[in-house]
């Protein structure tokens, strides 16, 4: 399935991403203040993450219907886009949120926003879930002695996440579309081109184009 | 430890194994190379971070049953399932392709394929085949083109071919185009991980009698 695949580059597209989030780790974040309300209306992102450490400290259940109010509908979304029946997916999701609650103690504010979390369980899922396979993972790095995440770094993370959301909602629909169904449709870039009657490169570079728009809008 | 690696995985890939749509063994081996590779990990989550956003502003969203909140308390009171054992650290095996042998470097069960070359293939599902490669010092594999993609990987040692020199972590991407015979470093064995989504084709004449026994 990727026989097309062009040769190796490490400065790509997706390098775009990779900046977003690789700035909290230089200078760039020094002096920002914490401004991560957004724009439509949503719970900014800090919130969530209170969510999160309420239940993993004192299992605390309105906070978890709170989150599952929010969440439940998206993942059911995202599951039955991707090819669950409605039935699969309602029960899917109850189980992608008890999981949420099991591994409210592995959620690290500094690495992802809560909906990054969530779509990393709900992906994983859906892997197991459709596709009978088993998903692996990266080793487990281990951090040293200053395990607690630094404050500076979730605020960070916090912003650059708003901030990419942004720049994914200004995005062309076109390309927009095209990334959801590289991520909802569960489909390679291959079944894109075989679906939408566009050639394999068109999509290839369309989606570059939408990642090289994203690191534009994050400078 | 990554400081090192030259040879990365594709943009492709990277967003591929975010989004869950490569084949089994290909998870296999962007979850090998990122428990190697800071760089290509930061990539990885950058992309989770796109699928987070993606899920946060769904176009629509689907009602869950009136009784799911309930439901799911109880699923949570109905306690968790077990962890996975860790298994203990091995200096060749990253921790996937641990659960994959079910153990460390010792517990790999090598099948030789002629000319001091092993192979052990891994479960995976079929839609691509993965397998660990064992080249001994200075030996070679046999010249052989490629019908749709190969990614290799090495673990232990190193392998030299036209493109360049592949050390840990190091992955080489192969296509159709591509035809080389990889050499193993004279110093130490070389133990790969490959991933192919067809089987290999081979050039000379032994080696395609060979071929039955690599074919995966
Ligand atoms: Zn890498």
């Amino acid at each position: 399935m990727f026989a097309e695949v062009e040769p190796v580059e490490t400065c790509g597209a997706a390098e775009a991403v990779h900046q977003i989030m690789r700035k909290r780790k230089t200078s760039v974040r020094k002096g920002k203040t914490a401004v991560n309300r957004e724009d439509d209306g949503c719970k900014p992102q800090g919130e969530w993450v209170a969510h999160v450490l309420r239940i993993r400290s004192a299992q605390d259940k309105p906070a978890f219907a709170e989150l599952f109010r929010h969440f439940a509908p998206r993942v059911k979304a995202f599951l039955i886009k991707s090819g669950s029946t409605p039935s699969q997916a309602e029960e899917c999701t109850q189980e992608v949120m008890a999981t949420l609650w099991h591994k409210a103690h592995l959620f690290d504010p500094s690495r992802a926003s809560v909906a990054t979390w969530v779509y990393t369980i709900a992906r994983n899922r859906r892997i197991d879930l459709l596709r009978k396979e088993r998903r692996p993972e990266p080793e487990e790095l281990t951090w040293g002695p200053e395990a607690e995440p630094d404050q500076v770094d979730i605020v960070a993370l916090q912003q650059e996440t708003a901030h990419l959301r942004k720049a994914l909602k200004a995005l062309p629909q076109a390309q927009r579309d095209l990334i959801e169904k590289a991520y909802f449709g569960d489909l390679s870039h291959r079944e894109i081109a075989a679906r939408t009657g566009l050639p394999l490169g068109t999509i290839k570079s369309r989606i570059r184009l939408a990642l090289d728009r994203l690191r534009h809008a994050m400078k | 430890m990554s400081n090192e690696i030259k040879h990365h995985l594709t943009d492709e890939l990277l967003m591929g194994y975010s989004a869950g749509t490569l084949p089994e063994a290909f998870n296999l081996m962007v979850a090998t190379h990122l428990s190697l590779c800071d760089a290509c990990r930061a990539q990885a989550e950058s992309y989770d971070t796109l699928g987070g956003c993606m899920l946060q502003d769904v176009s629509e969203t689907v009602d869950m049953a009136d009784d799911a909140l309930d439901a799911t308390l109880a699923l949570i009171a109905g306690g968790v399932a077990a962890d996975a054992p860790t298994r203990p650290s091995c200096d060749v095996l990253p921790a996937p392709l641990r659960d994959y042998v079910g153990g460390s470097v010792s517990d790999i069960k090598w099948k030789p394929v002629g000319m001091g070359v092993k192979q052990a293939i891994l479960p995976t599902s079929a839609a691509a085949s993965a397998r660990l490669l064992f080249i001994p010092a200075g030996a070679a594999v046999p010249d052989h083109g490629h019908k749709g993609m190969e990614l290799t990987m090495v673990l232990q040692g190193a392998f030299s071919d036209a493109i360049d020199r592949f050390a840990r972590g190091d992955v080489e991407i192969a296509d159709e185009d591509l035809e080389h015979m990889p050499v193993a470093d004279i110093s130490a064995d070389c133990i790969c991980l490959a991933v192919t989504d067809a089987p290999l084709k081979f050039n000379s004449l032994i080696p395609r009698l060979l071929q039955p026994f690599l074919r995966i």
